[in-house]
């Protein structure tokens, strides 16, 4: 092990800590486009609706079978070839939110899936209608047992903000390889590097497990 | 129980016919239910009985004939079945209580959203119904919480609470352990010494005889045979029900 | 579009060499993850240590709150930092998604050896199946039946993290295509390129782990 230059680690913690909010930032916005691509994209898929339900079945599979970085390089680089030009922040966040948003569908999708039939048929039986069936029997349990495949997707985006660094977008990868380049404090700033991503990523999966535990208890005692 | 054959004929199903693909599920049924008669359907399973209950609550779709009820044709397509159902209760085999309601909530799910009644009214209705039942003190459980016999009371109530004209009951205890299967059963035959209309689908043959004023036979999609309780049970006509009711004795 | 077909027609060399090394990477890692998460799953079903449970808990809690990236930098800049151990991108690579394909995998054996019914295992035995036989003839082709579409699945994750090899100096078929940009200046016929390749190795897939997944429910 060679000895830890905790005077270098003391400098640049004010700059991991700025592009640890910057890449919260990106992970809680992809967080929020994809749920917002998921639930319309969703609710498509389950009612079948016609053309669109192709589109978005399309979407669901091209966004799950590329890799964010291929997703990446084609919308920073390759689009600008074509005219379409976009800063990297909005380039990440668009990538980020394409990719998760595919997720979110299929997680979403799966929940309202797992409302049985007979739990439909029983709420037509007392008369209730399409709307009042979707919004008080089906969302309320589609939610409760997406809960697991929808914590493990918001990890996964905030894990997948890693890759961002490559279109110049100034996160916590981003800076530890340019940290590395330049003074050649591997240790150090790896180690801040790992600092970072704990801190971002272990409060938000003790709060899902503590949301997931919340939600097993409501449904099934 | 009552003789029932001069009341008003309340659901009146003539000639329905439905096929599962090219697999008739229904040949030509037709059946009056009068008021405050309890019909009980008996037969193998796979004879249409509780598909022929699903279409009298439009959870499925007829071919041919026709569904009469106050006036309306309920098997032509495009019937709004919303307000029938109101007046139609239904029970299923598996409860299907909403489990991320409270009790209280699935039995005022109907009344209040969409009988649109004063929720406090609503809710005496339902307490007065729990106490019939004998789970007046179950109004905050989960669903979770109750066994499989109370969950069947509760849906019971639940279908009650929306005042209906007629109760169809499908095989609401096979999915029971056996020790509760009495609790329910009670609650039904109360029902029917209150004079509800009901029809019902069940295997329990000697609640069955208890229950009905009239059996209704069927096998293969069709009516075998239709009789009183008693000679049903002692001489039937047809030798299919012999054949059927034979299966049942050791 | 015939102008694009023709500058990947013309690279089809360049590319295909890219690709062998993308494609080697991720089927070494993929042999080593089912390997690994074969016999961590195994231990983790039924080696009821608290130490060993404890410590396989904490092996799988790294690669899911750390990202694979910076597991990839630690291993191609702290370990030969650290050691004078001199890593190359490819072996960093291969180890890094060897151990994470492992945890993956270690899961998806657990789940299905205990959707296996207790049942399973007192018939088994109730006919007198010694223990190697009741696992050998009983267990495991009910258990495999279910794993396979978790496995194909990783297998398509581990392809798609695969591209992240070009990010510590491994010329894969995304540093293939870079450099062709690099001549061309085709940025957008390259980069689309990349997408489909992708789509092509993974989707197919990913429908059939889904279809062997309705199968089997």
């Amino acid at each position: 092990m060679p000895d830890i230059d905790f005077e270098f680690i003391v400098i640049h913690l004010p700059h991991y800590g700025r592009a640890l909010l910057l890449t919260l930032a990106l992970g809680l916005g992809a967080i929020l486009g994809s749920l917002l691509v998921g639930l319309p994209g969703s609710l498509i898929l389950h009612f079948r609706a016609p053309v669109l339900r192709r589109v978005v079945a399309a979407y669901v599979e091209f966004s799950r079978n590329t890799p964010l970085l291929a997703q990446l390089f084609f919308l920073y680089f390759g689009l600008p070839a074509v005219g379409i030009k976009w800063s990297g922040f909005t380039c990440a966040l668009t990538g980020l939110t394409f990719l998760g948003g595919g997720y979110m569908i299929e997680a979403l999708r799966a929940g309202i899936e797992a409302v049985g039939r007979p739990q439909i048929e029983s709420a037509l039986s007392i008369g209730l209608s399409r709307p009042q069936i979707a919004r008080l029997v089906v969302l309320p349990q589609a939610l409760a047992s997406a809960v697991p495949a929808l914590a493990a997707n918001c990890i996964f985006l905030l894990k997948e903000t890693s890759v961002v660094g490559i279109i110049a977008v100034a996160d916590l990868m981003h800076l530890t390889q340019g940290l590395i380049g330049l003074y050649y404090k591997t240790t150090e700033s790896l180690l801040l590097l790992v600092a970072g991503y704990v801190i971002l990523i272990v409060p938000v999966s003790l709060l899902f497990s503590r949301l997931e535990k919340a939600v097993r208890r409501a449904e099934f005692g | 129980m009552t003789t029932t054959a001069n009341a008003p004929v309340l659901i009146d199903a003539a000639c329905v016919t439905k096929f599962y693909d090219t697999r008739k599920a229904l040949d030509n049924v037709s059946l009056a239910i009068h008021a405050k008669e309890v019909v009980v359907i008996l037969g193998p399973s796979g004879c249409g009985k509780s598909t022929f209950l699903r279409c009298l609550n439009g959870l499925e779709t007829v071919q041919a004939g026709s569904i009469r009820f106050h006036g309306r044709d309920l098997a032509r397509p495009g019937t709004d079945w919303r307000p029938v159902r109101q007046r139609i209760g239904m029970v299923f085999q598996s409860y299907e209580l909403f489990p991320h309601l409270s009790v209280r909530d699935n039995l005022l799910l109907g009344p209040v959203h969409v009988q649109k009644r004063p929720r406090a009214e609503a809710l005496r209705q339902a307490e007065g119904l729990l106490e019939r039942v004998g789970l007046a003190d179950r109004l905050d459980s989960f669903p979770r919480q109750l066994s499989g016999g109370q969950k069947q009371r509760i849906a019971i109530v639940r279908a009650l609470s929306m005042n209906p004209e007629v109760m169809l009951f499908d095989e609401v205890t096979a999915a029971l352990d056996p020790e509760m299967v009495r609790e329910v059963l009670d609650v039904i035959l109360g029902l029917a010494r209150n004079g509800m209309t009901m029809v019902i689908v069940t295997h329990e043959m000697g609640f069955a005889r208890a229950v009905a004023d009239r059996i209704v036979f069927m096998d293969e999609g069709r009516i075998c045979e239709t009789n009183t309780p008693v000679k049903f049970f002692t001489a039937p006509d047809t030798d299919r029900a012999k054949r059927f009711l034979s299966r049942f004795l050791y | 579009m015939l102008h694009a077909l023709e500058l990947l027609w013309q690279n089809a060399p360049l590319l295909l060499d890219g690709l062998w090394a993308t494609l080697g990477i991720a089927a070494a890692a993929t042999f080593f993850s089912i390997i690994g998460g074969a016999l961590l799953g195994m231990m983790r079903a039924s080696w009821n240590n608290a130490i060993v449970q404890a410590a396989a808990r904490a092996y799988l809690e790294l690669f899911r709150v750390i990202p694979i990236l910076v597991w990839l930098f630690v291993f191609f800049f702290a370990v030969p930092a650290a050691s004078s151990l001199d890593i190359s991108g490819t072996l960093a690579a291969v180890t890094v998604f060897s151990l994470w394909g492992a945890s993956e995998m270690s899961d998806i054996v657990r789940g299905a050896l205990k959707t296996i019914p207790q049942a399973q295992y007192d018939a088994g035995r109730a006919i007198g199946l010694s223990g190697a036989q009741l696992h050998l003839r009983v267990i495991l082709p009910q258990a495999v039946r279910r794993m396979l579409p978790g496995a194909i699945n990783l297998v398509t994750r581990i392809i798609k993290t695969t591209s992240l090899v070009v990010i510590v100096g491994v010329v894969d078929v995304v540093k293939r295509s870079q450099q062709i940009i690099e001549r061309t200046k085709e940025p957008f016929v390259l980069y689309a390129f990349l997408l489909l390749l992708f789509f092509a190795l993974c989707h197919p897939l990913s429908r059939l782990s889904r279809r062997l997944e309705k199968r089997f429910n």
